[in-house]
């Protein structure tokens, strides 16, 4: 097979795994209602739609591994260097870590989380550009698959605890009146509303083509900037060169600085409204918190089993996501950087990420840090995650920016 | 000392919060660990005589209770979190990007960022990382480890190991996993116990009483990767003295030997040839890419010869070398001889070598030559004799010229005393004219200083190099701290991957209680009691958790 055969084919596979989990989806969202699922009370069972769902995860899987091969082979190095890469291999080692924790645990509600958050994550890769790029010197090493692979499974596993976080609060948060608790939880589930919002309204202007193109001055040097949204925000005294496309509203103030500063401003922008919209058709419709419409469906699973699945994956994820993130980092950036510690942004905040589940697990050593308290902490180690492998790329410019 | 002598006859030391031998809470220290408002044991250390909470009379013990507490360790290491992310608001000084108009960070952060720039570099933040409080709070941390993992290992190493298996009933009782059952046949008795041996539990008996124990050795999971992580701190502190330690870069032009800094002129070394590839824009697996994004490198390369000096060396004498190696170096691909590391750090391209000129009329079209001359621009000569008694001399050298017109009196200048841009203002002496001729040239530049000059001077050649720029690094400080990771890792997959389980079968009149107690993972021991417990009558024990 040529290598454009390959590089099409590894196209195809995503997309069929991005199908396969779209239908595991539903598979486990119907165990939710299914009252055959539970035949005693002490040990739950995955019941038919839970096996269903689980296989067509795995069948996801091998589609998306067969994808990273064939990329693999079509492009000569390991698809992990860039935005679109790594983020389709995020979500790669998330559903990993799901089908690591199910197989324990049989917990299909897992899945109804977990499988969206892997579909948005390779929603938001696609936004990036996906041609086969050439790979720079410093990135040219067998450590680049090592190092990547370990910490983006180590990641992953981590995401899970998140996930099962996420349900704990569901669940257990009281519904019943409003307080800060459920305002946080509602929060949580409005950003997640804006990263399906990002997914969306990319999609819609990715399939009619929108593109316009301005001129600006940055850093005292002309520039041009493509939107492939209509501009809300423009770059800061910005000239619109396209024609047929959408004056901005407003320019984006001059302190924001950095590469495309008005065109990412401009793509929050737009995932806010769209996250927006989602979130109050919901409410529209269910006339409730979003936290208290999906309570009902979450009484299946044992609180117990909830809180012990997020300690368990942050246990079983920790040393992996030590041994990537730090230690092999460290001996790549030591052949490669010529130090094995620099206090990169990237480097900081994979200790910062570090620090914190570190400290999570010596809390769980003390009394009343178990349950809720312990939900709410795998959601901020998350949105830590998230941060390092969003924002440090987009806005914190360092060594390991090959976002653009 | 006070020791205090349970009633199973064993004497624990002052501070045991449960007897060691049998369990049995000792009367008067339940407050250590707060028993005595619920009904389930806190099985932490299991209830082991921990220095920290039994002596608080002396400052000594005062700062060791301090120091021991988890408490404080935790609010460190969210210190140190916090203190981390402040450091990459702005970017470190070492990352001030190389194009910004101003480098120095006493300008730099205020004109980029502001005013919070400004506030920035005044509290110091743009060196945070080398700042005494940042290395105080690691330093602190370290402390933190030591006292933390002192206090706790050696008392719970002594209950381990003088553990009974014949506990006291209130221990058995008031455990997490408990169930009790009235009536159970010796056999149902030898069932659960050989259920218990093929999941490979180690069982010991005394008196009838059971204790089924496997995977002890995790409990020490969390000091081993402690001591792993104490090492590495140490060798951080190693790097800060000399011997162990080295760092140094030495830039070197195509063609020119140079002695290896920090080798007290051992080394030498002559930089080959410098290599920068890219990739070839018609290959096919990235064309689309390369014309969307633009091209990257695909290689960066020093092609070396390292040599060294021959017997003492003497200072003001230039050495005999010695071919010692001859290698490329490339990112990712360090060159490693004698403990000392040289990576490929930076390049500057078609830096200027030297420069023809030469000398001809200015109205003669054909622009012949009266006469050509090199000028080195390395060290250049001040006087050029031409044939016929033509000499030009060098009035002025710019190596890297600009004009500068921000200045009062415009005028030429050099940014650095790099030849990149060389410009150069001559004086011709004509033969038997008093009176020079003064000319300015440079690249794309021919200028004469008056209407009335007669010649000129043009460019006729000029030949240019790169310059690459290596890191020398000594540093015998790596091991340890690829032993302190090493024993980390270890430490942390024993503590995480592994559980210590404990089962303990407590003989009543006629039948029996059973008790379970896991570090973590209570899931996978109530999974392994379920399975111990097929094919009997006992009873499935209950999570006393739940009802609490």
């Amino acid at each position: 097979m040529g290598t454009a055969q390959l590089a099409s084919l590894s196209g195809t596979m995503l997309f069929i795994a991005f199908l396969f989990y779209l239908v595991a989806v539903f598979f486990f969202g119907a165990t939710i209602r299914d009252k055959h699922t539970t035949s005693d009370e002490k040990r739950e069972k995955p019941g038919i739609a839970g096996n269903i769902g689980i296989v067509l995860t795995i069948l996801g899987f091998l589609s998306q591994v067969t994808y990273f091969v064939t990329r693999w082979m079509a492009s000569g190095h390991a698809p992990i260097s860039n935005m679109f890469e790594y983020s389709t291999f995020f979500s790669m080692t998330i559903t990993l870590g799901f089908i690591i924790i199910y197989l324990i645990y049989k917990t299909p509600v897992l899945g109804v989380f977990a499988l969206p958050i892997t579909i948005i994550i390779i929603g938001y890769a696609s936004m990036f550009p996906s041609e086969i790029s050439p790979i720079t010197a410093s990135l040219q090493s067998y450590w680049l698959p090592i190092h990547v692979s370990t910490v983006s499974l180590g990641q992953g596993l981590l995401s899970i605890s998140f996930i099962a976080g996420l349900i704990y609060l569901v669940r257990q948060i009281n519904q019943s009146v409003r307080n800060k608790k459920t305002t946080s939880l509602e929060i949580i589930l409005f950003v997640i509303m804006i990263f399906l919002g990002f997914s969306v309204i990319s999609l819609i202007f990715k399939s009619v083509g929108y593109e316009a193109t301005f001129q600006h001055i940055q850093d005292e040097k002309q520039m041009e900037t493509t939107y492939y949204m209509p501009a809300i925000a423009g770059p800061y005294e910005g000239e619109l060169l396209s024609e047929n496309a959408m004056e901005p509203w407003f320019d984006i103030p001059s302190w924001m600085h950095g590469k495309d500063a008005g065109r990412k401003f401009n793509t929050i922008i737009w995932s806010t409204l769209t996250g927006a919209v989602l979130y109050g058709v919901i409410r529209l419709f269910t006339r409730k918190r979003l936290g208290a419409f999906l309570q009902p469906f979450m009484q299946k699973v044992k609180p117990e089993l909830l809180d012990e699945i997020s300690y368990r994956s942050i246990a079983i994820g920790f040393p992996v996501f030590t041994l990537g993130g730090l230690i092999f980092a460290s001996i790549w950036a030591q052949i490669a950087w010529d130090r094995f510690w620099g206090w990169d942004p990237k480097e900081v905040w994979a200790l910062i990420t570090w620090f914190f589940y570190a400290a999570f697990l010596h809390l769980r050593l003390s009394r009343g840090w178990h349950g809720e308290k312990s939900a709410w902490l795998a959601v901020v180690g998350f949105a830590i995650i998230m941060f390092n492998l969003i924002a440090v790329n987009l806005l914190l410019a360092g060594l390991h920016s090959y976002a653009s | 000392m006070n020791k205090i002598k349970c009633e199973c006859g064993h004497v624990n030391p002052e501070g045991t919060v449960l007897c060691e031998a049998c369990g049995k809470p000792i009367e008067g220290n339940q407050h250590i660990t707060g028993n005595h408002k619920k009904k389930l044991l806190d099985m932490r250390y299991d209830g082991s005589a921990r220095r920290s909470q039994t002596y608080n009379r002396s400052m000594i013990d005062k700062i060791w209770s301090f120091f021991s507490s988890v408490k404080v360790g935790i609010w460190l290491i969210v210190i140190t979190l916090v203190a981390s992310s402040i450091g990459t608001i702005f970017p470190q000084e070492e990352y001030i990007p190389e194009d910004a108009p101003f480098r120095d960070p006493s300008i730099f952060y205020e004109d980029r960022y502001g005013i919070f720039g400004k506030i920035y570099y005044q509290l110091g933040f743009h060196h945070l990382y080398s700042s005494w409080w940042y290395i105080l709070l690691i330093a602190l941390i370290g402390i933190s480890l030591v006292i933390c993992s002192l206090d706790r290992v050696i008392p719970l190493y002594k209950a381990l190991k003088k553990q009974s298996p014949k506990r006291h009933k209130t221990f058995v009782e008031r455990q997490r996993l408990f169930s009790e059952t009235d009536h159970v046949t010796e056999q149902d008795k030898e069932t659960l116990v050989k259920h218990l041996k093929q999941q490979r539990y180690k069982i010991s008996e005394k008196d009838g009483h059971i204790l089924a124990e496997k995977g002890r050795f995790s409990r020490w999971g969390p000091y081993v990767n402690h001591i792993g992580l104490i090492i590495i701190l140490l060798a951080a502190i190693l790097r800060f003295t000399p011997f162990m330690y080295s760092d140094a870069s030495v830039s070197i032009r195509e063609g020119e030997t140079v002695s290896i800094p920090s080798t007290d002129g051992q080394y030498y070394i002559k930089n080959k040839k410098f290599t920068l590839e890219e990739y070839d824009e018609e290959d096919e697996r990235f064309k689309a890419s390369i014309e969307k994004s633009g091209n990257v490198a695909k290689n960066f390369q020093t092609d070396v010869i390292v040599y060294k000096a021959k017997g003492e060396a003497v200072p003001g004498s230039d050495p005999e070398l010695e071919k010692y190696k001859e290698d490329k170096i490339q990112m990712n691909n360090p060159l490693k001889f004698d403990g000392i590391t040289l990576y490929q750090r930076f390049y500057d391209l078609d830096e200027f070598k030297d420069m023809s000129f030469k000398l001809y009329e200015k109205d003669d079209k054909d622009q012949e030559a009266i006469g050509t001359f090199k000028v080195n621009l390395e060290d250049p000569k001040f006087e050029y004799s031409l044939p016929d008694g033509y000499k030009v001399k060098i009035d002025d050298y710019y190596p890297d010229y600009y004009f500068d017109e921000d200045d009062q009196t415009p005028q030429p200048r050099s940014d650095s005393t790099y030849p990149k841009n060389p410009a150069f203002i001559f004086k011709v002496y004509a033969p038997g004219e008093k009176e020079p001729e003064v000319s300015f040239a440079g690249i794309g530049k021919n200028i004469a200083a008056s209407k009335d000059n007669q010649y000129k001077l043009g460019i006729v050649d000029f030949s240019t190099r790169d310059i690459s720029t290596l890191t020398v690094r000594r540093d015998y400080t790596l091991p340890y701290f690829i032993i302190g990771a090493a024993i980390f890792m270890i430490g942390v997959i024993q503590g995480m991957y592994w559980y210590h389980r404990r089962v303990w079968i407590h003989p009543t009149e006629d039948g029996l209680l059973i008790a379970g107690h896991t570090n973590k993972n209570w899931h996978g021991l109530e999974r392994d009691i379920e399975k111990a417990i097929t094919d009997t009558s006992i009873n499935m024990v209950e999570d006393q958790q739940e009802q609490e």
